[in-house]
């Protein structure tokens, strides 16, 4: 036993259990995540369900589970299923659990079809009819799943150009119009009378805004007035239900498609989740507003951290004295890393919003007062919080670095007549960029899946518009943003409809896990070309 | 002397004129006998180039010199040996004050730098240490390429035109004796140099700068023997236009190599002659143990 121990053998197996018990952690939560978010956009055969009582449901199967049975002996096992039936307009539900032992039929029916809709989720059922106004263009399944198909793409974009009208022209009118508004009250601000010329033309500009923008309301109605055709749908147990095309955002005949068919679906609900906004209080459509917003919110916390960062790793290193006072700073910096984040997050609402913001506010946008501009949540004071969380781990990386920068590398500089500064700059800097780049990287990881400190600085459950639009000054730093990570919570614990939400929640995580994998992944490549170009290992 | 203006502003020569004279009395001996040697006197009179008087330095509490003398002369090699702690690597980065990075050293006395105190405060010192030069025990590239290291010297003093620095850079490694290994590969990393071909880079960095004296803080000491012999000739083939000290623990190169040696014990410079006559006929018992190796 004693010699045993004495070769070190059991540390070996320890030491390679512990890392083998760490990975397989890590593998069965990214294999749980991939397993959950990727099965959700393949579209699953629609199944008919005639129960003992006569009562028939139509649905995809979304879970099996065991019914818990109590009592003494042992019983067969009792399954149960749970179908997505949607149509929750009619039913109330999108989802219906099911016994097993309940189901006297099941089929499938190769005409039922899944319609994704804008409101109200997905519709299955069978088509009955297509008309296009009062007058009927088919009567049958077959025929309809034809006319529906080629109708549908006229009419939803005819629907898109009404709202794309709708977004941009007449989001650019009320844009003008708010100028001109907080123009006037600018100039009253000042002492302007009701009568002076200015404001008069400003207000001229508002009335001819506003004609403006009855035209294009009467554009927008002429568009909708094409949008005259309908489906007629049976759905399970015999309801029909009349829906208008422009509705429909995806048709899809499951039981009829081929494998390549169904990746063909796949790959473009995938499409849509990344590129889409959020339909249905987050649980349909994508997801893309919060990427933006995630990556967003990064990049200007990078931006804010490095040099703050590096500064100060840069005094505390390199030109402090080093001493009690020193050892105090670096020991409360690296506490720094351990304060939880939502206290950042407080301190982040007490000082850059409410004191910062309000200052720029009452300075700069007085006009706008009493509606804030910089004095609410925005992804400015977002990233500086996140900026000021993950500052210690900059600071800690870079000194790092400096310190082992070998000191003759510092003395031939030196010794050259370089003076500290030209030291500094072009040795010790281009040596240390690998750590401040580990230091970075590090910082980007955590403040890409920080949440809590985000929720009470400036994100928010579904934003209006992007941090980045075409009206000047283009960069919108003091608006409100979406983040996955919030949406996951959104989605997975906010939403009204948890069961069709929760697989939204696993694929939004692997998207984020995806991001932060992408981000970190650039910042390796450019580490790693930084190394091989600075590789410090004289002799 | 135009380089005297360019070290030290203008009205200050006469209180280092005055300090010469007062310290003047208790070194002149023990430097003089290094002068009036045999060697000497075949060569006719050498120019003083650097001169150190009564020089005293501590780090914190520690003496690490004590009350040392002794001067260099121009384009000579002056050997300092001595065991280990014994200040020799302290004294020779006084004289380009490297020293000055160290926040606990306290230092009394002079170094005469062409009749300027290199401790004055209105000494430049990026200057003064442009004009000494220095090389370092383990090679210590850049870790850019060997273009880059050699004209990174020039460049932090302003020479940018690319012409001018390409025929420093070739120039200086020519002197180094490198150039016709590293020709083809100026633009690769200094770093895939051996050992002794950094060290020669180190040497030409250093000259590219143009300096006068060229300090030498055992260079050899993490070579291999081939390396070391080249660094030899190349110390003596600079010997004509540059004034050389070195600090070896290595007796054999110190005899082989340079004009003059002074040895060293415990901070004290115990002497300092010609080399031969160091070597030969050492005044003082404790040189004599040290070069007969009885202890150290």
């Amino acid at each position: 036993m004693k010699e045993l121990y004495r070769t070190g053998d059991p540390l070996i197996w320890l030491t390679g259990g512990a890392l083998a018990f760490s990975l397989l952690m890590v593998v069965g939560l990214i294999a749980l995540i991939m397993y959950n978010g990727l099965g959700f956009f393949w579209p699953k055969d629609i199944v008919r369900y005639t129960l003992a009582d006569g009562r028939q449901v139509m649905g995809q199967l979304s879970e099996r589970e065991e019914i818990p049975q109590f009592g003494e002996g042992k019983k067969e096992p009792l399954w149960r299923i749970k179908v997505k039936q949607g149509n929750r307009d009619l039913y109330g539900a999108d989802f219906i659990w099911i016994n097993e032992a309940d189901i006297k039929t099941e089929e499938k029916p190769a005409a039922a079809i899944v319609l994704e809709r804008r409101e109200w989720g997905d519709f299955i059922g069978v088509i009955k009819a297509v008309k296009d106004g009062a007058t009927a263009i088919a009567a049958e399944p077959a025929e309809g799943w034809k006319a529906l198909t080629g109708a549908l793409a006229g009419q939803r974009r005819l629907f898109e150009e009404a709202r794309a009208l709708e977004r941009d022209e007449v989001g650019a009118i009320s844009y003008d119009q708010e100028k001109l508004r907080l123009a006037n009250r600018a100039l009253k601000l000042k002492g302007a009378k009701d009568d002076d010329p200015r404001i008069t033309a400003n207000l001229a500009g508002i009335d001819k805004l506003h004609k403006d923008y009855e035209a294009v309301m009467e554009r927008v109605g002429a568009i909708r007035a094409k949008l005259t055709w309908t489906v007629v749908l049976t759905g399970a147990g015999g309801v029909e239900k009349e829906l208008p095309l422009y509705m429909i955002v995806r048709a899809v005949k499951p039981n009829e498609l081929s494998v390549f068919g169904k990746a063909g679906v796949y790959l473009s609900k995938i499409w849509e989740f990344i590129s889409a906004d959020p339909r249905e209080s987050n649980t349909e459509g994508g997801v893309f507003p919060a990427i933006f917003g995630t990556v967003l919110m990064v990049m200007v916390m990078s931006v804010a951290v490095t040099p703050m960062g590096v500064l100060g790793a840069f005094y505390l290193r390199e030109y402090a004295r080093q001493g009690v006072f020193v050892s105090a700073v670096r020991i409360a910096v690296n506490n720094l890393a351990g304060v939880p984040s939502i206290v950042f997050g407080v301190f982040g609402v007490g000082f850059f919003i409410y004191f910062v913001g309000g200052s720029i506010d009452s300075l700069f946008f007085p006009e706008a007062l009493p509606t804030p501009t910089y004095g609410t949540g925005g992804i400015l004071w977002a990233s500086l919080t996140l900026a000021l969380l993950t500052v210690p781990v900059v600071i800690v990386a870079t000194e790092e670095g400096l310190a082992a920068i070998p000191r003759n590398l510092r003395e031939a500089s030196l010794g050259l007549g370089a003076t500290k500064f030209e030291t500094m700059w072009r040795v010790v800097l281009p040596a240390v960029m690998p750590s401040i780049l580990t230091g970075l990287i590090l910082a980007m990881a955590r403040a890409a899946g920080e949440v809590a400190p985000l929720m009470i600085t400036g994100v928010v459950k579904l934003a209006p518009s992007l941090p980045i639009d075409g009206y000047f000054p283009f960069l919108h730093m003091e608006r409100k943003f979406m983040h996955l990570g919030f949406h996951i919570y959104d989605v997975g614990f906010q939403s009204p409809n948890v069961d069709a939400a929760r697989p939204m929640v696993y694929t939004t995580t692997l998207l984020l896990l995806g991001i932060v994998l992408a981000l970190n992944l650039s910042a390796i490549v450019i580490r790693n070309k930084l190394k091989k170009k600075f590789a410090t290992s004289a002799v | 002397m135009p380089t005297q203006e360019k070290l030290q502003d203008t009205g200050h020569m006469e209180s280092g004129d005055a300090r010469n004279t007062e310290a003047g009395q208790g070194y002149l001996p023990r430097r003089l006998a290094g002068l009036n040697s045999a060697s000497h006197a075949a060569n006719g009179p050498r120019e003083m180039i650097m001169d150190v008087r009564a020089l005293t330095l501590a780090y914190g509490s520690k003496v690490a010199l004590k009350d040392v003398n002794i001067s260099f002369l121009k384009n000579q090699i002056t050997a300092l040996i001595g065991p280990s702690g014994c200040g020799k690597s302290t004294l020779l980065r006084c004289l380009n004050r490297l020293n000055d990075l160290v926040d606990s050293v306290t230092l009394k006395g002079q170094i005469m730098f062409n009749g300027m105190d290199i401790y004055d405060p209105i000494i430049n010192i990026s200057e003064l240490r442009k004009r000494v030069g220095m090389v370092f025990q383990k090679p210590n590239p850049f870790p850019k390429t060997v273009y880059e290291n050699v004209a990174y010297g020039p460049r932090i003093h302003g020479v940018g035109r690319k012409g001018e620095l390409d025929g420093m850079v070739e120039e200086c490694l020519k002197s180094a004796a490198l150039w016709d290994e590293v020709k083809d590969r100026l633009h690769d990393s200094a770093l895939g140099l051996s050992g002794g071909q950094q060290q020669r880079l180190c040497i030409a960095r250093a000259l590219a700068v143009k300096p006068d004296i060229l300090l030498m803080d055992e260079p050899c000491s993490a070579l291999d023997p081939i390396s070391t012999s080249k660094i030899e000739d190349l110390m003596v083939d600079l010997k004509s236009r540059y004034t050389i000290i070195i600090v070896t623990h290595n007796m054999q190169q110190a005899s082989r190599v340079s004009d003059y040696t002074g040895f060293m014990l415990l901070g004290e410079m115990i002497e300092f002659n010609d080399t031969p006559k160091i070597f030969q006929g050492p005044k003082d018992k404790r040189t004599e143990d040290y070069i007969t190796g009885r202890f150290g």
